[in-house]
């Protein structure tokens, strides 16, 4: 147990101790208090940054040694890139959240204690190099993202969106831990860096496609990827420093993580590349496109998160195509790595920033509805540059960094056309036009956020509240994120020697040890990306200057073909529906259903056995000499039996089944068991008297008089029953391979056990274990007998309530 | 020689009257007439036990004549309660 493994638990410890604080410090906001976590550990992993540009480094925990399963933690560039963005983000959000949260309103302790236990989790997640500890990780970032969603509990949405929310990344998590174990079961190891060691191998085997696709399954829904991005809007219901946090800046950026990572293992396969691309590119289409029409500046930016991730993740699918070239020197396609990791950066500086942005707006105005907003500019103007800085960032306007990862990004789209790899040179245009079509929607909806909430005319009337200035403390978070915004938009080459190269090459870690260096500064030339980049401007403010045009087309019309959260909500009201009528339809609560399903499946199973093993063998030759006496004694038996099936009155059945048991037991004479005659009939007499006994109370048979129908289910299965036992014992018979141990008894009753009864010998002497335990069967019996007939406590209390 | 055709000769007739025993249970108008049977198959095969010990030529079997005999009659009485009184074991008085 290293110092970095504690770094991990840090945040979890202090959430066990949370409620501690909670209680003793009564005056003082429990945020302060658990401020100084995330701050001293984005400070602790600063120090990291001159080791990762070198290599990595390695801790080991033993955890379950046996199974292969060590808490082993690997700090290379994209894990520190990770660990810097959420403790350095986690520090400026529980600032922020000091500021948001009212102490006497709200459960602190819960929020911080939940919020905590996140980071840990997520720093856990980006840390771990065992699969296993990573899906653990993993699932207490779905877990703690439900609880932060859902926080408000009282509120109807919040509960239905938690609940969204962690049955879509469950599912996907569950999927990720089968991809982890195919990835187990073909290289042996639990170990990331062991298993991308022998990719040759993962590649070579037949398991390699459906392992790729149940990871994928698990990054995309986290990531919210079409059509896994329902939860994300609905995971708005959340307090605005958790959408902050989660759904902006870290938790969404795992599927991210997990797909960077893996890139190494699968990115020789042309699925993978497909596959992410297309789907992080019909992500950032449909996601910037839906931003447009929504009316909550929440659920904007949720939209424009999905888009902005679907943005990362075709880069990091198109940045696939990397690892195709020997020399990174003739290799055009890094450019993608580096601006997927480039603009994982900045989307979590500015869309951090735009989310603490919209908080203010609604903790100062009451509201988030961009309908009664407008015209704070001159109210609120730190607010206005907040969002002016985050929103022109996004939409990739110069001079932010939005503008830097953009063209990075318009500049590997355009790559992609002449790449000679996964016929991407046919099919591969269409990444470049979906990209820009979706780009300049973006740059439509970063407007809307911006000039609806701040420009035209202030409409007090239709706000809740009289809107005024924040407090610093809510500015100074969103502050520093916008002047990280600025400063890495102006000088981009201050984070790409120290983050963002060791990044990349952990993505590709064919570059440690060569002399590739990454270097932002190609923003000059007057490239096809530039000219895009106008496009998407002009294009831009056409589109949103008609917006009053043709927004009623995408709000109306296009819906309707699309509807993904209707979707989800069918399918869950139909899974629900289906499964309850399915019940409702097998469940009948009649035992003689019950008993049709048993013997049914008794039936199907042993005549399938029969035929499939070829068991049927029917050998007589064994068998013994049949007299008159068993002749007649069988008829008796069939005529008693008839009788009683057919018999209309049940004192009839009773007399004949009597008469049944006492043939029986001349059968056992015959067979000479004088024994078994003896109990017979005793047992026989005393079942004749108790069902006499209980006549008295049995309903009377009139009430199922008709006739027995010849052809209906259950004289089917009685049929099939009677066939089935008839040709097993049959079967049966002649299979005995070895002699019967029975001589041994019979050698031995009397000189051994003093005996020469030789059944009362072997039951109570050679065999005397058995009798003891039926003995303990009638005794229970008896004493339940006695039990039912003595206990009545249901009679009872009705008695005493009248 | 004589004496297992003879036992087999006997076994037959007790046989058949058995399912003549057997038509009344199932033909018999009145629930007593069946109870008759049913105890007069008693006493039948309490024949047919003797017969067959004295065919297999073992004494194994007389602990069962005896046990038929009694059980036919315990069986008779308590049906023949049932008729009378519609239950088998009364409850006494005083309770």
């Amino acid at each position: 147990m290293s110092f970095l493994h504690l770094a991990i638990f840090l945040p979890f410890l202090m959430a066990m101790l949370i409620p501690i604080f909670y209680r003793w410090t009564n005056q003082l906001h429990t945020g302060w208090i658990v401020l100084p976590i995330p701050v001293i550990l984005f400070i602790y992993f600063l120090t990291f940054i001159p080791q990762t540009m070198q290599g990595v480094v390695t801790e080991t925990m033993p955890w379950i040694p046996s199974l292969g399963i060590n808490f082993t933690v690997v700090v290379d560039g994209l894990s520190l890139l990770f660990a810097l963005l959420i403790t350095g983000i986690g520090s400026l959000v529980t600032f922020y959240s000091i500021f948001y949260l009212g102490k006497k309103k709200e459960r602190l302790n819960n929020f911080y204690a939940f919020l905590f236990i996140f980071m840990t989790a997520m720093l856990g997640v980006v840390l771990s190099d065992n699969l296993v500890v990573l899906y653990l990780f993993w699932e207490m970032t779905s877990i703690s993202s439900f609880l932060l969603i859902g926080y408000w509990y009282h509120r109807e949405r919040s509960r239905y969106g938690a609940r969204k929310s962690l049955l879509i990344t469950v599912f996907g998590g569950l999927m990720l831990l089968g991809g982890i174990l195919l990835l187990h079961v073909i290289t042996g190891s639990f170990s990331l860096r062991e298993i991308i060691g022998e990719a040759s191998v993962v590649q070579a085997s037949s398991l390699f496609i459906p392992a790729m696709i149940l990871i994928l399954l698990g990054a995309f829904t986290k990531s919210a990827q079409v059509p896994f991005h329902v939860w994300l809007p609905d995971a708005m219901e959340a307090p605005t420093p958790v959408s902050a946090y989660l759904h902006s800046a870290t938790m969404v950026k795992a599927g991210l993580y997990l797909v960077a990572r893996f890139t190494p293992l699968f990115a020789v396969s042309g699925v993978w590349f497909w596959t992410i691309s297309l789907v992080g590119i019909v992500t950032l289409f449909w996601g910037s496109i839906t931003a447009t029409k929504k009316q909550d500046l929440k659920a904007i930016l949720a939209y424009s998160t999905i888009s902005q991730l679907g943005m990362i993740m075709t880069l990091l699918g198109v940045g696939a195509a990397a690892l195709h070239y020997d020399s990174w020197s003739d290799d055009i396609y890094i450019g993608a790595l580096v601006a997927a990791v480039f603009h994982l950066f900045n989307h979590a500086t500015f869309k951090g920033s735009l989310f603490m942005m919209v908080g203010i707006v609604d903790h100062e105005t009451g509201t988030r509805d961009i309908k009664r907003l407008g015209g704070l500019m001159r109210i609120m103007p730190i607010t206005a540059t907040i969002a002016f800085i985050g929103t022109f960032a996004m939409a990739g306007l110069p001079p932010f960094n939005g503008f830097l990862s953009k063209e990075m990004f318009f500049q590997s789209m355009v790559d992609v056309t002449t790449l000679n790899l996964f016929n991407a040179d046919t099919w591969g245009i269409l990444l470049p036009v979906i990209a820009w079509v979706g780009s300049i929607f973006t740059f439509v909806y970063s407007m809307i956020i911006f000039f609806k909430t701040f420009g035209g005319k202030l409409k007090p009337h239709l706000l809740p509240k009289k809107p005024h200035e924040a407090p610093l403390g809510l500015l100074l978070p969103p502050l520093i994120l916008s002047a990280l915004v600025v400063i890495t938009g102006l000088f981009p080459n201050l984070i790409a020697k120290p983050l963002l190269e060791p990044a990349v090459k952990s993505i590709m870690p064919s570059l440690y040890g060569t002399d590739y260096h990454v270097h932002i500064s190609f923003w000059h030339g007057f490239t096809m990306a530039l000219l895009m980049t106008f496009g998407v401007i002009i294009l831009g403010i056409l589109l949103y200057k008609t917006a009053n045009w043709w927004r009623p087309f995408i709000k109306e019309k296009v819906p309707r073909f699309f509807q993904w959260g209707k979707a989800y909500d069918n399918s869950m009201y139909y899974m629900e529906q289906g499964s309850y009528r399915f019940t409702l339809w097998i469940m009948t609560g009649w035992l003689r259903t019950y008993l049709n399903y048993m013997l049914m499946a008794f039936i199907i199973l042993m005549l399938g056995t029969i035929f499939a093993t070829d068991a049927l063998n029917f050998d007589i030759s064994t068998i013994s000499r049949v007299t008159m006496m068993d002749y007649v004694l069988a008829l008796v038996i069939v005529v008693t039996l008839v009788g009683v099936v057919f018999s209309k009155s049940r004192i009839t059945s009773i007399i004949l089944l009597g008469a049944m048991g006492y043939t029986i037991s001349i059968f056992f004479i015959v067979a000479r068991a004088p024994d078994l005659a003896l109990t017979q009939l005793v047992i026989e007499t005393i079942s004749v008297v108790l069902y006499l006994l209980v006549f008295y109370h049995l309903p009377q048979f009139s009430n199922i008089e008709e006739k027995p129908k010849w052809l209906s289910v259950k004289t089917l299965i009685s049929f099939g029953v009677g066939l089935v036992v008839f040709l097993i014992s049959l079967s049966a018979y002649d299979t005995t391979f070895y002699d019967s141990i029975s001589q041994y008894y019979i050698d031995n009753t009397y000189t051994k056990a003093a005996g020469k009864n030789i059944v009362n010998v072997i039951l109570v002497d050679f065999r005397g274990f058995d009798t003891l335990f039926e003995t303990v069967v009638l005794a229970v019996a008896s004493i339940g007998i006695f039990g039912m007939v003595k206990l009545r406590l249901a009679r009872r209390e009705k008695n005493e309530n009248k | 020689m004589i004496l297992p055709i003879v036992l087999s000769i006997g076994l037959l007739l007790y046989s058949i009257s058995i399912f003549l025993y057997l038509y009344r249970i199932l033909k018999g108008p009145t629930t007593s007439d069946k109870v008759v049977a049913l105890d007069s198959i008693g006493m039948n095969l309490v024949a047919i036990v003797a017969l067959l010990s004295m065919l297999l030529d073992t004494s194994a079997y007389l602990d069962v004549i005896l046990l038929i005999a009694l059980l036919a009659f315990i069986g008779t009485v308590s049906f023949a309660k049932f008729i009378e009184k519609g239950k088998v074991i009364e409850r006494e008085r005083d309770n």
